[in-house]
């Protein structure tokens, strides 16, 4: 049998184990986020309060540039809260997962939803052996890479030249493996392409962020709508 | 802006950005989902990895214009097969770095 807490370890070591490319990703993002957050004038401490208390990348680059072009308090929580919005997705596809889960872990689990560490969770729940603990890891450690390294862009992020060793493309190409994870049949393909189409023309078209929940939500009816179809078909043939 | 200030800010952007995290796990979970909800929550992640790759390589911004031809695009590429023929993370994140950092060099 094995102890608790050679189970616990065994949980921490999955969990960072399936970090490590978000932490990748993130690291470069942090540090540019703090460069910038320098040149608008915000003291490090303010930039600390900000990843820890609101953790979503693409926001937080929004909101410090609309602090520095002294836009309004409301107007900056409004765009946060539309940027953000896509969470409530995520979280619903989660729910599944985490059936009859205590609601104080729920609590604490949502705090590090984001769409990186959401990807990696999926795709480690669709292959099993993993578990709440594990995903845990993953959204804690993640949080923890990207309070560190926006913390230290304030202080160092000028020193380091963009785009070394094309470390941008880390979180797109995780997203494209993760992405492959996910085609599970015929009806995943099918919903892929059709996100991929309505997700390039909604973002032509529509403002922000929308384009996110939006498309997946399209893409999602389409492809439900489709399976439906097919299990029809094959029912009265 | 000062600090008094920029702390409600901040208190408020954390707030409008957990409730959306965490009001669907916490409601959602206690309670039996209908298999049609259930399946449509299935598509969900396939989705939204879809939408979120596809403007980042068929795009550019600002201003927002359709675009073939993008270091990302081309990149994508290999990246794709390496990952549909290894199913290997961490592998299809180096290769990924590699191309696209190959690419942009040669630009």
């Amino acid at each position: 049998m094995m102890l608790k807490s050679d189970m616990s370890k065994i949980n921490v070591q999955k969990g960072l184990a399936a970090a490590w490319p978000i932490c990748l990703g993130f690291f470069p993002i942090g540090l540019s986020l703090g460069v910038l957050a320098q040149k608008v004038g915000l003291a490090p401490w303010q930039m600390a309060l900000m990843s820890l208390l609101v953790f979503a990348g693409g926001s937080q680059f929004i909101a410090v540039a609309m602090i520095g072009s002294g836009a309004s308090i409301t107007a900056i929580v409004t765009t946060t809260f539309m940027v953000n919005l896509r969470h409530l997705l995520m979280s619903s596809a989660m729910a599944v997962h985490f059936q009859g889960i205590s609601k104080c872990f729920l609590a604490l689990f949502a705090y590090g939803v984001t769409d990186e560490s959401f990807s990696v969770n999926m795709a480690r729940f669709n292959q099993g052996n993993w578990n709440r603990h594990s995903a845990l890891v993953v959204n804690q450690t993640t949080n923890a890479i990207w309070f560190f390294s926006t913390v230290a862009g304030c202080y160092v992020g000028q020193f380091i030249p963009a785009g070394s060793f094309g470390i941008d493309y880390a979180l797109t190409g995780m997203f494209i493996c993760l992405l492959v994870f996910q085609l599970r049949g015929t009806v995943f393909v099918i919903s892929a392409l059709i996100a991929a189409l309505c997700s390039v023309l909604a973002y032509l078209w529509l403002p922000g962020n929308t384009y996110v929940i939006v498309s997946s939500c399209l893409a999602a009816t389409a492809g439900f709508a489709i399976k439906r179809l097919m299990h029809h078909r094959k029912q009265t043939l | 802006m000062n600090s008094f200030d920029y702390v409600i800010l901040i208190i408020c952007m954390g707030a409008v950005t957990y409730l959306p995290r965490m009001l669907p796990l916490v409601v959602l979970s206690s309670r039996r989902l209908p298999a049609w909800f259930t399946e449509w929550l299935e598509l969900i992640p396939v989705a939204i990895l879809s939408a979120l790759i596809a403007p980042t390589l068929l795009a550019s911004a600002e201003p927002r214009t359709f675009c073939l031809g993008k270091p990302e695009l081309l990149a994508a590429a290999p990246t794709l097969l390496f990952a549909l023929k290894t199913r290997s993370l961490a592998g299809t994140v180096i290769v990924g770095m590699i191309c696209y950092w190959g690419l942009k060099l040669m630009v």
